[in-house]
């Protein structure tokens, strides 16, 4: 006679544990668009700088064209958060959800040391005119923030990462081609898991 | 009907099935986290604390942050049990339901 209520007790329970656990108002779309504002940015580059600055050699030969790219990066940054922060809010109302909440705070948390950490340090390299390896270390550094944070949002962000660290690795191996690499990376791979992310978000709520 | 037996009581309340639902994926959550989670005015999310706390299901751990009280709770390792006590006999009559 209660049969129905007990069924609806099992799915509430999933979904308390399920809101306060985790960070879940990432919207697909935001990955998508970081990846274009990546490839936008690179399009500039490349117009931008000659072919020469392009290829990231360990010696610093081209430091100061390479320096260049450096506002340029910025702006891809600061877009994709910005569009991230946006998508999200809507997302989380969609949901009926709070964003700035704990599990918001925990996932930014564990998403930024990493994060911060690698960003500091190539600042460091860069401030020694080391700039070779920096595409890779901003991709290895990435995909660790993004693992780090996998465990308090969207679990198939792991992917994304292990994905970014790879490329970061085989970056760091053939440092040349670093600005297609972080390309690659930041552009092609964010628009590939934002899509599969925008998709199965779709699935849920046609 | 031997099922039923294991309902708790207890936790035949969604207020309270949620306070130990978030409890259990969480070792520490302050008074104000709950409330907002799970949607609440403060004294209802109050009396539904004190019937867990009651029943030694959760703990309640009161400390300062800058100087305001912070109360934080979480649940008690009989309060945890007691909890997949319950949901394992709410699957069973969702089982029985089913089979029917």
């Amino acid at each position: 006679m209660k049969d129905k209520d007990y069924t609806k007790d099992l799915s509430d329970i999933r979904d308390f544990m399920s809101r306060s656990s985790q960070f879940i108002s990432l919207s697909g779309l935001s990955g998508i668009l970081a990846g274009v504002y990546a490839i936008l940015g690179g399009i500039v580059a490349y117009g931008v700088l000659n072919d020469e600055a392009l290829i990231f050699t360990p010696s610093n030969a081209n430091y100061n064209l390479f320096i260049q790219l450096i506002p340029i990066l910025f702006v891809v940054a600061l877009l994709s958060i910005i569009t991230a922060i946006i998508l999200s809010k809507k997302r989380a109302k969609l949901n009926k959800e709070k964003l700035w909440s704990e599990p918001t705070k925990r996932m930014l948390l564990n998403f930024c040391i990493p994060l911060i950490t690698g960003g500091i340090y190539i600042l460091l390299n860069l401030s020694s005119r080391q700039y070779g390896l920096t595409a890779a270390l901003m991709l290895i550094f990435y995909g660790l923030a993004l693992l780090n944070a996998s465990k308090y949002t969207v679990s198939t962000i792991k992917y994304l990462a292990y994905a970014q660290l790879l490329t970061g690795l085989v970056c760091a191996a053939i440092p040349e081609w670093g600005f297609w690499f972080w390309l690659f990376g930041f552009g092609v791979l964010h628009i590939f898991y934002g899509s599969l992310l925008y998709t199965s978000q779709k699935a849920e709520r046609p | 009907m031997s099922i039923i037996t294991n309902i708790n009581k207890l936790f035949d309340h969604r207020i309270r099935l949620g306070i130990m639902s978030v409890l259990m994926v969480n070792s520490k959550v302050n008074f104000n986290s709950l409330k907002e989670l799970l949607e609440l005015t403060d004294g209802n999310l109050a009396s539904h604390i004190k019937a867990l706390e009651k029943a030694e299901y959760i703990i309640v751990e009161k400390s300062f942050l800058n100087k305001k009280p912070n109360t934080q709770y979480k649940a008690s390792k009989m309060g945890k049990s007691a909890f997949v006590k319950h949901v394992d006999a709410l699957e069973q009559l969702f089982k029985a339901s089913q089979n029917r």
